[in-house]
């Protein structure tokens, strides 16, 4: 009560600002809970199963669920998809047993795993089955790019960043202009480049994955985001900081890796995570390249002929979705901005 | 014959036309201890920061502990093990703790097992006499405690030399003392030292020479006895009456 009263009727403005939402709130919430889940539908066949009720066909994505997350990966190889996510899952986990060693994980999934689900999701060997990438789909691929999309372009944009201060003239010029290129291009042009250019170049017979050159357009398009966003961070530390370390007889690398760089993408993890989720949401792109990520697929099944008039709860659907991997991100960010807190 | 642990010949610095450096020579012997003063833009913090190439030289040569300071990496990485730096504005590493900042070059540089680094910087935190702050962070410390631990941290390395750029001139008052007093202590015990500092009763009782220098170069260079009663120069004259 005493919350209350001094919250939201502190004053008599206040006091009128608190019913007038109160009120819209009553307005708009009721429509929104009965569409959402009083009048929806459920399960069904098709859209005829949907039309006597008032709401939400959720029976749409109730038939449709299996092809919204593996796409049209073959229904018998799934389990090896499933695999390769639980098997990361328990990897993450061990990042909070206490007494194991953070680095040991890191490495274990920056190096093994990758090779592991590369042969789990494509098979042609260990007598799994071959899976082209063109069956790939629905949010098993997007999470396959983004997830690629983030380990690799993290590492390179630092790089990058460091390449951009470097001393060395070379060096520097390369960066900068690697990063001004990709930065003023869309990333549909690099994807189509990617895709449809990139084969004109390679010799006759050299051809290699689109799924992989999808990969590497979106890893070098944001590592160039993500390199100005580091670049950022190491402004930020103070000169004195180098030259201590320096004085101290580090020479450069153990420099950056010691006492540079954890400050620097510490001051910078809103803006790393925000590239992220950028990058989680560009995903979506590769539908111009014909590729069915989870938004490609949804929107293709909305086409379908027994499904007409189901587009809303489609895109509601994937939008739920989306929202909760980015806020799922944002708020693992906060959480570690709280516990790298040293109070400087 | 005393061996020469800093020599300086004819070296001279530019920063674009401007002459920083002019024709400095100058040679430090094991255990002596300098203390350089000069009036603000005089060149004393580019002069030691030459010393371990956080500055670099146009002309002339540097010689620390037989090792010539050149464009060579590894000639620069071994000087600076062998030469402590103390900054006025500390510069320790905020996201470490104090134990792990004062660790960190022993095992990184040195390749000191870990127990045995953290066994050195316990010994010589208690020698600073904050052994108790050992697992807070920078943040958490007053100035001078913070000095006291860049202290710490350079000796950590057990350097051979050690370089101070005024290191009480960010604290207030009543830390200059306890920050002087470890200085003082380490002055005795025979370290090579070059202090950059305004703090004169500290120069009386602990430096063997004094150096003053103006517009670039060394004025004066003589024993403090002399430096404070009959200086040669009149430049040093007209300082001294300044700040005493
Ligand atoms: N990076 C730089 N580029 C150009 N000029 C510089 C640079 N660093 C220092 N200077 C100039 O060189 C001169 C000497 O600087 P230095 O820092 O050595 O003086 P100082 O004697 O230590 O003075 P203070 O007592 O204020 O610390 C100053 O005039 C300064 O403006
Ligand atoms: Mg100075």
């Amino acid at each position: 009560m005493v919350w209350l009263r001094r919250n939201l009727f502190s004053t008599p403005f206040n006091s009128g600002l608190t019913l007038l939402t109160l009120y819209l709130l009553w307005l708009a919430i009721p429509p929104i809970v009965d569409w959402l889940f009083l009048q929806a539908t459920w399960s069904g066949e098709s859209r005829a199963a949907c039309e006597p009720n008032e709401g939400a066909c959720w029976a749409f994505i109730d038939a449709r669920f299996n092809q919204f997350i593996y796409g049209l990966y073959p229904s018998e190889a799934q389990w090896r998809v499933d695999l390769a996510f639980i098997l990361l899952g328990v990897l993450f986990a061990g990042f909070f047993i206490p007494g194991v060693r953070r680095s040991w994980i890191a490495v274990l999934i920056l190096i093994p795993y990758p090779l592991v689900a590369w042969i789990l999701f494509s098979g042609g060997s260990w007598g799994l089955e071959e899976i082209d990438t063109a069956q790939w789909g629905g949010l098993f691929l997007t999470l396959v790019i983004a997830g690629v999309g983030i380990t690799a372009s993290f590492p390179l944009g630092i790089l990058l960043a460091l390449g951009r201060r470097s001393n060395l003239l070379v060096i520097r010029s390369i960066s900068i202009g690697f990063i001004e290129l990709i930065r003023g291009v869309p990333l549909i042009s690099v994807l189509f480049m990617a895709s449809v250019m990139l084969p004109l170049f390679l010799p006759e017979g050299v051809n290699f994955d689109k799924l992989l050159r999808a990969l590497i357009g979106i890893s070098l398009f944001q590592a160039a985001y993500m390199a100005e966003v580091v670049r950022g961070g190491l402004q930020a530390i103070p000169k004195g900081q180098t030259e201590a370390a320096e004085s101290l007889g580090l020479g450069y690398w153990r420099t950056m890796q010691l006492i540079i760089l954890p400050q620097a993408l510490k001051l910078v993890i809103p803006g790393v995570v925000n590239t992220f989720i950028a990058l989680f949401k560009d995903t979506t792109l590769v539908l111009i390249i014909g590729m069915f990520d989870f938004l490609g697929i949804v929107q293709a099944a909305t086409t379908d002929p027994n499904w007409l008039g189901t587009a809303v709860e489609g895109y509601v659907f994937c939008a739920a979705v989306y929202w909760l991997f980015c806020f799922s991100m944002s708020r693992y960010s906060v959480s570690i901005e709280r516990k790298l807190d040293t109070g400087h | 014959m005393e061996t020469k642990m800093i020599e300086m010949k004819g070296v001279n610095k530019w920063y674009g036309d401007f002459h920083v450096l002019k024709d400095i020579n100058l040679t430090v012997k094991k255990g002596e201890r300098l203390v350089v003063c000069g009036p603000s833009g005089s060149g004393k913090s580019t002069m030691i920061r030459c010393i371990n190439r956080l500055e670099e030289h146009q002309e002339g040569q540097i010689i620390v502990d037989g090792i010539e300071l050149t464009d060579d990496l590894n000639h620069i990485e071994n000087v600076r093990r062998e030469v402590g730096m103390i900054f006025q504005h500390f510069n320790l590493f905020p996201h470490l703790t104090i134990l792990e900042n004062l660790m960190l070059a022993p095992t990184w540089v040195r390749k000191m097992p870990r127990r045995e680094a953290e066994e050195k910087a316990l010994y010589y935190l208690e020698r600073v006499k904050i052994a108790d702050q050992a697992l807070k962070f920078p943040g958490q410390l007053s100035g001078g405690q913070q000095q006291r631990v860049a202290i710490a941290r350079g000796l950590c390395m057990e350097p051979k030399i050690m370089l101070f750029d005024e290191p009480t001139s960010a604290l207030d008052p009543e830390m200059i003392k306890e920050v002087l007093d470890v200085m003082t202590e380490l002055a005795e015990e025979g370290m090579t030292m070059i202090c950059v500092t305004h703090e004169m009763g500290f120069a009386k009782t602990v430096a063997d020479c004094m150096i003053f220098m103006d517009q670039g170069q060394i004025v004066e260079c003589s024993p403090p006895a002399e430096f404070f009663e009959n200086p040669k120069s009149e430049r040093t004259q007209l300082f001294l009456s300044q700040i005493l």
